[in-house]
């Protein structure tokens, strides 16, 4: 061949796939900075500079009013925990929903896979979510407003269980809408609903015993649970079972990835 | 080698299963240049994309023993909010080849000047088409699709571009789908003619021309 073979692989075997596959999530990764943000004003810096915005705004109403969540926490790092998470795993399924649409030309590079275009959406919501949480705990707690954490590797631990809980729901969701327009028009209405109730703005133990069952069967109040548990510690009492919702995670994600070879194997590049 | 057995094509629509291509064979030697002469909506496109692999048949099975071009000369795959040279980047990462090298040429060759630096966005079509055509010639492959005819901008234009893909790749493999039998007849070696969705293989180039000439005539008669 040559060395004529450039990338445009005859029979890639396994681990020739990998590379491919990871060149082609950096190039969409790129791109899509570059489409999403421009090189105007501060560029790519809006990825986690509009996550940050939202959540100091947040945390800013909710001082304001003094919500209240039930529990002797400040304020401010009740809202930084909650509003995080929620857009962690809430804007993973909002940007893989209709995704392939705008990028089907792309689909006539035979190594651009939807499956592609779906993981570097959540590579950089992932990326974006994370920096605005860790830049806004510094800064908040330079500012003193905020403790530092108890225990780094559980807030971890938990926060990789939020993005794993919203990948899977993303590449479900967004699989899902090349098939059926109506996901779309439900998920928005899902999306405002589900903020209230996914523990962001409550612990579990505040609530009525009879409510808490309910509450728990939503897999993301687990994570936002162990995530505070992390965070505080011995001052709050945290409800949560880590492996339940990594066996929804589990069933979502293989779902997830059944809808999107389904719609790989259909899908018509435009 | 390019290998095609017993490639059916169905689209599901409205109005029930489109079958659009039907049992068609295809073997494509290095450096064979082959012709597919078809209609408009006879399936040439589809069966470019199925070869390219952007697409997958509903049954039968497609061999690539060379590496094979993106079906070419389709002006798209551009983001219109990212520059000529963001373009290019994307194109090159994707198949590993360092765009570094190619800035030079796509400039040289696409004659698109600090343009290249705008959005393609505020290109018109001819400048988005040699563009097109420049990006295409980075990426070097065994065997190039075309989509139609690459009649990219004025005459001298277009000579270029023919001696950039015909002469200087004359070694390689090229399939040419086309509704022109002359465009066909210039470039290719040996013809197929697609009509209905089945792939016709005639013995020689003139008694292709000859059975899709008929195939035309009957088409225009029956309608």
């Amino acid at each position: 061949m040559n060395g004529r073979d450039s990338g445009a692989s005859v029979r890639p075997g396994i681990g020739r796939s990998w590379a491919i596959q990871q060149r082609v999530i950096h190039a969409l990764v790129l791109r899509e900075m570059l489409t999403r943000y421009g090189r105007h004003n501060i560029g790519f810096l809006w990825l986690f500079v509009e996550p940050m915005l939202f959540t100091v705004g947040v945390t800013i109403l909710w001082t304001a009013t003094k919500s209240v969540h039930g529990s002797d926490l400040p304020i401010v790092a009740f809202a930084l925990t909650g509003y995080s998470s929620v857009l962690l795993w809430r804007n993973m399924p909002s940007r893989t929903i209709g995704a392939l649409t705008p990028n089907l030309s792309l689909l006539y590079h035979r190594n651009v896979r939807p499956i592609d275009i779906y993981l570097s959406r959540l590579i950089l919501e992932g990326a974006g979510a994370t920096m605005s949480f860790v830049f806004l705990a510094l800064a908040f707690g330079f500012a003193g407003w905020l403790q530092p954490p108890e225990d780094v590797l559980q807030i971890t631990g938990g926060w990789l269980m939020l993005a794993w809980f919203g990948a899977s729901l993303a590449l479900f969701l967004g699989a899902l809408s090349e098939t059926s327009e109506i996901v779309e028009k439900l998920w928005h209405p899902m999306a405002y609903f589900l903020f209230p109730l996914s523990g962001a703005a409550f612990l579990v133990d505040a609530l009525p015993q009879a409510a808490q069952k309910y509450m728990l069967y939503l897999p993301m109040v687990h994570g936002v649970e162990y995530i505070r548990e992390g965070y505080f510690g011995s001052q709050i009492t945290a409800h949560y079972d880590m492996t339940y919702m990594g066996l929804i995670n589990a069933v979502l994600t293989l779902i997830g990835f059944a809808q999107v070879s389904k719609i790989s194997r259909t899908v018509i590049p435009e | 080698m390019i290998e095609l057995q017993g490639i059916n094509k169905t689209y599901g629509t409205r109005s029930g299963p489109n079958h659009v291509l039907r049992d068609v064979n295809l073997t494509v030697e290095h450096g064979e240049r082959v012709g597919i002469l078809g209609r408009n909506g006879a399936g040439k496109s589809t069966l470019i994309r199925l070869i390219s692999g952007a697409e997958f048949p509903s049954s039968g099975h497609i061999h690539r023993g060379m590496s094979v071009s993106w079906p070419l000369a389709f002006g798209g795959a551009f983001q219109g909010s990212l520059s000529g040279f963001d373009n290019l980047r994307f194109i090159c990462r994707i198949y590993g080849v360092d765009p570094a090298d190619k800035v030079d040429f796509v400039e040289e060759f696409s004659e698109l000047g600090n343009y290249l630096r705008e959005p393609v966005k505020s290109y018109s079509s001819g400048m988005r088409a040699r563009l097109a055509f420049a990006i295409s010639m980075v990426i070097e492959f065994d065997c190039f699709l075309i989509d139609e005819i690459i009649a990219v901008g004025d005459a001298r234009f277009h000579e270029k571009c023919n001696r950039e893909l015909f002469v200087k790749r004359a070694d390689r493999a090229m399939i040419i789908v086309s509704h022109d039998a002359a465009y066909i007849r210039e470039h290719c070696t040996r013809a197929a003619v697609l009509v209905n969705g089945e792939l016709h293989h005639p013995a020689s180039l003139d008694e292709a021309f000859d059975f899709y000439q008929e195939s035309t005539a009957r088409k225009a008669i029956a309608s």
